[in-house]
């Protein structure tokens, strides 16, 4: 560890000395000795602009001093500075209440509607250093209010401060300039380009910013007052970012979440569909009993003991794979991964419910388990190289760590991918662009550092020999690695072995002293000695009888390669569910547990880093169970206990399984395969945007007006072949389907035809069987 | 031995640091002079003879004073609109957090109340309610006073949460029942400034 020699220079604050490093700005200072300056623009992780004037101080510099007050905001301190704030200088808090009193000229009497009442920066200041009556007479500039500004975010002018928080985040944190301050004086407003609505992905963090009500979300307006609502630190639940929420409670209903303040991690930003995508926790359709498939063939609700009975008798002496999808938690993970080795007595049993591959498996038990790349090797590295990963719409926290040192030090950025993407056109990446199969041969060619990342997401198994040149590439060049798969359940799921090949704590299934290990501490003789199936080969086998029954948990089948050979296995095989909403799983299981959704239940998940994210029960007192809880149940109920009664009793029981120092599992390269094409035949790519069709983002309607069109993306070159321009519907179709939607000409491999994975009017693996790397006929529809 | 042995309550009065208390003895003076039981017995026969002050409730009721905290009342403006807002600071005020609101938006064809917010839920749980009346203070619109009702008995937990529809104040003479559209050219700041005095025909639903 290198420490850096920072200078400290002190300076005098209202009488009292105090040392801060050379550059910290006055306002920071006075932070320090706890002294509160008012302010409104000022934010720690933004520029500083010195908009709103409100932290108006005296200074003076080796006995000189300034003839006006100045903005605290934007000075930094200097040798020999006394500061004296409103507590100490008359000059100053006049100045300040005179800004006080400009900026409520035009604000307008709202606060019993607006609601940012009771939590409104200005309230709180104008009582705190403001005068008690307003000097203003005249009539006050009225705007017509509140205007849409995008479908989630509405803006009240006549509320605006004219901090520019929002401009300043939107151009420099989440490097979408949609919305600037126009017009000047009294008329200075925010507003949006004609064109181009506020389609960030990142746009809630402005609401949370604001500090008066002029920015507000559509779907939390009216919803309540801060006196209503119970915090509780949570843990978002939606992609492996990890990012920290608060998530606010009335009446066992969440009503909103705002980011939480994690420097290590998201700082104090998150990405919209972390904040907004929440209803399908309080839907209506929620599965609140445990079902039970009677004699006639009918769901019907049934009572626990029933429910536990039934799944225990199908699941007792059979042959059965455990699905566990990649939305649990730590904890349920770890009672899945326990349930299959102990209570059913096989590896069979796979987190992924997406397209995977036996390489990936590989890789994951050889380079991901026990990896220590962290967000803190962002910040240092010299060059990010980005592998079947699409920062922005995949895992944004990410993206705005590695857009923040664009930003600041010009961090060099290179994607391999088919298409550039707009996320990579802001991090201004290096575009490397690749027919789909063929990115091992470009990987083959960069050059990288030891104090490089190589960015590797869970798509680059997608492709086959990808993964194998990003681990060869990090071996010649001592580069580090980072997994990042989209789910927040499936760092999680590794660590606690939810996968054929590993058992907690990354043991491989395949060393006998990791399996006498577990098996020691978990007290039973022995554990299934090969490794188990893939899910591909769970359902399969379950499709031909080879597998007698399922234990599945938050899995989509038609999220996997093989959809329709999914929804036959799940028709065949005795399906035990444990799901929070009916799905094309429920529907066909034969028991079904209800679960608790992430806001009713405790745990943690882990992120990408392998950082653990602990959460609290946002509501209190539900009935809802855990999974790992009903795992206990039923598997005492077949006679081959887990004994993990609580979360409490699955974490402390992980944690002592949870390091391994014994030898990793080792990684074989496999070679990949190039395709070859015809000219009016394309290789599929595609990739999941952030807010599309989702089924945690359900009902969510202002959420999906700022997602993005669905589009085909072909090249010039195509486009000129097909004679085809920008909005001309085209055709993508191959024997299973096809699917008709806007052309879009933009920067892709010429081979190549892209599609949004799964947004409307785009479910691909539904429609067509596969999501990339195969091929597809192209056409002018 | 048996001197020191202490009672039971002695020793409990020493645990708890009271030994220094004593215990006043209580005086017996034997029985009141008759001079003071006949002064006793006047005031009771004197009384007798004045006026009463007790009614025959509830036969007979004298009215409340003027400004006496009864049950809440939601008001109206002159139209029909409802005056309320939604904006808590009524449940924010409650020193017995007996008031639960929600707000929603008015929309062109759903307008409960002028500007941009009414309440949509308003609750008085008068199991709670002490009545003080700060709510009324805190009510921006003055959609929340109190009126001089007081007979709030009543057989069950359920039917003293009053919602709404029992709150809200019947429509009078030009008043129409909402949802209905503002007065035509008048915005929210002309009903508080009680510009408006009445229903327009525009207003009625058709």
């Amino acid at each position: 560890m290198t420490t850096e020699v920072v200078d400290m220079i002190t300076v005098v604050i209202d009488g009292f000395e105090v040392s801060v490093p050379k550059g910290t700005l006055v306002i920071r200072a006075a932070e320090k000795l706890g002294i509160q300056i008012p302010r409104f623009c000022d934010h720690p992780l933004l520029d500083p602009v010195g908009a709103c004037r409100q932290c108006l101080v005296d200074i003076e510099i080796n006995g000189r001093p300034f003839p006006k007050p100045q903005a605290s905001c934007t000075i930094p301190v200097e040798p020999g500075m006394i500061v004296k704030t409103q507590l100490t200088s008359p000059v100053a808090q006049k100045a300040q209440e005179g800004i006080m009193d400009f900026l409520l000229v035009n604000h307008p009497l709202d606060c019993p509607v607006c609601d940012k009442g009771g939590e409104c920066p200005l309230q709180n200041q104008a009582m705190s250093t403001g005068r008690g009556e307003s000097r203003f007479e005249g009539k006050k500039r009225l705007f017509d209010k509140p205007i849409n500004i995008s479908s989630q975010v509405l803006l009240d002018r006549e509320r605006c401060v004219l901090c520019a928080r929002c401009t300043r985040f939107s151009e420099q944190i989440a490097a979408d300039p949609f919305i600037t301050l126009n017009e000047r004086g009294a008329l200075q407003q925010v507003g949006i380009y004609q064109n181009q609505p506020f389609e960030s992905y990142f746009s809630g963090n402005t609401v949370q910013i604001c500090p008066v009500g002029a920015l507000t979300g559509a779907s939390y307006r009216f919803q309540a007052r801060p006196f209503d609502l119970v915090s509780t630190p949570s843990a978002c639940e939606h992609c492996a970012s990890g990012c920290a929420l608060r998530t606010d409670i009335r009446r066992g209903k969440t009503l909103r979440r705002l980011a939480g303040d994690d420097p290590e991690v998201n700082e104090e930003w998150n990405c919209d569909k972390g904040r907004w995508a929440f209803k399908y926790v309080t839907a209506l359709d929620r599965i609140t009993n445990p079902l039970v498939r009677d004699s006639s063939g009918e769901l019907r609700e049934a009572s626990w003991p029933e429910a536990i009975a039934a799944a225990s008798l199908g699941l007792k002496g059979k042959r059965v794979g455990v699905l566990v999808g990649g939305r649990t938690t730590v904890e349920d993970a770890y009672g899945y991964s326990k349930f299959a080795r102990v209570t059913l007595n096989t590896n069979d049993i796979d987190f992924r419910s997406r397209v995977s591959s036996d390489e990936e498996r590989d890789f994951i038990a050889s380079h991901v388990v026990g990896t220590s790349t962290t967000y803190r090797d962002l910040d240092r590295a010299d060059h990010v190289l980005l592998v079947g990963f699409e920062p922005e719409e995949e895992s944004p926290i990410v993206f705005l760590r590695i857009m923040k040192h664009v930003r600041k030090r010009a961090l060099k950025v290179s994607a391999i991918a088919t298409k550039l993407s707009r996320g990579n056109e802001k991090l201004q990446a290096i575009f490397i662009a690749v027919a789909p199969g063929s990115e091992a041969e470009a990987i083959a060619k960069i050059e990288l550092t030891a104090k490089s990342v190589i960015l590797v997401g869970e798509r680059a198994c997608e492709s086959a020999g990808t993964l194998s040149a990003v681990v060869a590439l990090a071996g010649r060049t001592n580069a580090k690695i980072g997994w990042i798969p989209r789910r927040a359940g499936e760092p999680g799921a590794i660590a606690t072995g939810a996968i054929g090949n590993l058992l907690p704590g990354g043991r491989p299934v395949s060393d006998p002293a990791a399996r006498v290990d577990v098996a020691t501490a978990w007290g039973v003789d022995s554990l299934p000695t090969s490794a188990g199936k893939n899910s591909d080969q769970i359902f399969a086998s379950a499709k031909t009888g080879e597998l007698d029954a399922l234990v599945v948990g938050g899995v989509d089948p038609l999220d996997g390669a093989l959809a329709s050979e999914a929804l036959l296995a799940l028709d065949r095989a005795f399906v035990v569910s444990f799901e929070i909403r009916p799905s094309a799983v429920t529907s066909r299981a034969d028991v079904v547990f209800p679960v608790a959704s992430v806001t009713e239940k405790s745990g943690s998940f882990m992120n990408w880093e392998g950082r653990s994210r602990l959460f609290e029960s946002a509501v209190e007192g539900s009935l809802q169970r855990s999974d790992v809880r009903i795992l206990s149940m039923l598997a005492d109920a077949i006679g081959k206990p887990i004994t993990l009664n609580t979360v409490k009793s699955a974490a402390k029981e992980f944690a002592t399984l949870s390091k391994w120092d014994g030898a990793r599992a080792s990684f074989t390269a496999s070679n990949s395969k190039n395709i070859s094409v015809t000219s009016d035949e394309a290789i599929l790519t595609s990739w999941r945007r952030l807010l599309d069709d989702g089924s945690l983002q359900e009902g969510e309607v202002n959420l999906a007006g700022t997602a993005r069109k669905s589009v085909v993306v072909i090249s010039p070159k195509r486009a000129s072949a097909l004679g085809v321009v920008d909005g001309d519907n085209v055709k993508v179709s191959n024997t299973q389907g096809s699917i008709i939607l806007p052309v879009l000409v933009e920067n892709i491999h010429d081979d190549a035809v892209w599609l949004p994975r799964k947004s409307r009017g785009a479910h691909l693996l539904e429609t067509l069987g596969s999501a990339s790397g195969t091929l597809v006929k192209v056409g002018k529809a | 031995m048996a001197e020191n042995q202490d009672l039971p309550v002695e020793s409990f009065r020493r645990d708890l640091g009271l030994e220094a208390v004593q215990s006043a003895p209580v005086k017996n003076d034997g029985p009141a002079s008759i001079g003071n039981q006949l002064k006793g017995f006047w005031v009771t026969f004197i009384t007798m003879f004045k006026k009463v002050n007790t009614v025959q409730y509830p036969e007979e009721r004298e009215g409340t004073a003027p400004r006496f905290h009864g049950r809440h009342q939601l008001n109206r403006h002159a139209d029909g609109l409802e005056k309320c807002i939604g904006c808590e600071l009524c449940a924010w005020a409650c020193p017995a957090d007996a008031i639960y609101v929600e707000g929603a938006s008015n929309t062109e064809e759903n307008r409960m109340s002028p500007g941009e917010r009414y309440g949509k839920v308003y609750q008085i749980n008068y199991l709670r309610c002490i009545f003080c009346g700060l709510c009324i203070e805190a009510c921006p619109t003055r959609a929340l006073t109190m009126t001089n009702e007081f007979e709030l008995a009543d057989e069950s937990r359920e039917s003293l949460i009053y919602e709404k529809q029992d709150l809200l104040a019947p429509l009078r003479q030009g008043m129409l029942m909402p949802p209905h559209p503002m007065y035509p050219d008048m915005d929210d700041s002309n009903y508080y400034k009680g510009d408006v005095l009445g229903s327009h025909p525009s207003q009625e639903k058709p």
